[in-house]
């Protein structure tokens, strides 16, 4: 089993091939792997609970862990304690935890 | 390999152009900060980052002088990173790709700025515990 650090960090709104990320942390997941889903820069958009925010929900739902950056979060007004469900904010120091830890690192 | 954790990060953005640049620069900061080894590979418009010779300038439409304005560089948050990760034990070795560079002009860059190949890159990844490629769109 291999871990996975899938970083988001465009928007459904911009970038139709998003959910292509968020297919890809539920494939890794049902074949047993951990994975963390870090939304970052416009990334975070969707985590403002949206007509978008289901695909997150759904991903966290399948066991992803799915963390938005609390700095990017602050950056576009997004208020941490109002994510959509299965969504955390997080510091950006988890994705170098997980880096140091030898996470399998992709950014999209 | 020594016990430092060592980290490599490959990025490709022009600076003022995407938050791509900004949030490597604050990742690269974190291990600084955490005395790791970094590795930096600038590829393509990323050789800018470190170069030399940009200014701050004023903002006539706001009525501000260059102190007033206080414009962000780049290359001087490049020099504050490498000396943090000093600071704290660690290091940052900053390769800009040299036919990058080349076809840019971009080759006054800070002194501690150092001209390489995508192999430097290959050697980093592989004498690093994690690599992260951040890529251009």
């Amino acid at each position: 089993m291999t871990d996975y650090l899938l970083i988001e960090s465009r928007d459904p709104f911009e970038s139709n091939d998003t959910g292509t990320l968020c297919d890809l942390a539920k494939g890794l997941k049902r074949q047993g792997h951990g994975v963390t889903l870090f939304l970052v820069q416009n990334g975070v958009l969707p985590a403002r609970p949206c007509g978008a925010s289901a695909a997150l929900s759904d991903v966290a739902q399948a066991g992803v862990e799915v963390l938005a950056d609390d700095f990017s979060l602050g950056e576009r007004g997004i208020a941490s304690d109002r994510l959509a469900e299965g969504v955390r904010a997080a510091s950006l120091e988890v994705v170098v935890d997980q880096l140091a830890a030898g996470r399998k690192a992709i950014w999209h | 390999m020594s016990n430092r954790t060592t980290l490599t990060f490959a990025v490709m953005d022009a600076p003022f152009e995407d938050a791509r640049s900004t949030t490597a620069l604050r990742l690269v900061d974190i291990c600084a900060r955490r005395g790791y080894n970094i590795n930096v590979f600038a590829y393509e418009g990323a050789v800018y980052l470190p170069f030399a010779r940009q200014e701050p300038h004023p903002n006539a439409v706001h009525g501000r002088d260059v102190e007033e304005e206080d414009h962000p560089l780049p290359r001087e948050w490049v020099a504050a990173v490498i000396e943090t990760a000093a600071a704290n034990g660690g290091t940052l070795d900053w390769v800009n790709c040299g036919l990058c560079v080349d076809e840019r002009g971009a080759g006054e860059a800070i002194e501690v700025v150092r001209r390489g190949t995508p192999g430097d890159f290959w050697a980093m990844a592989e004498a690093s515990d994690n690599s992260l490629v951040i890529p251009t769109r």
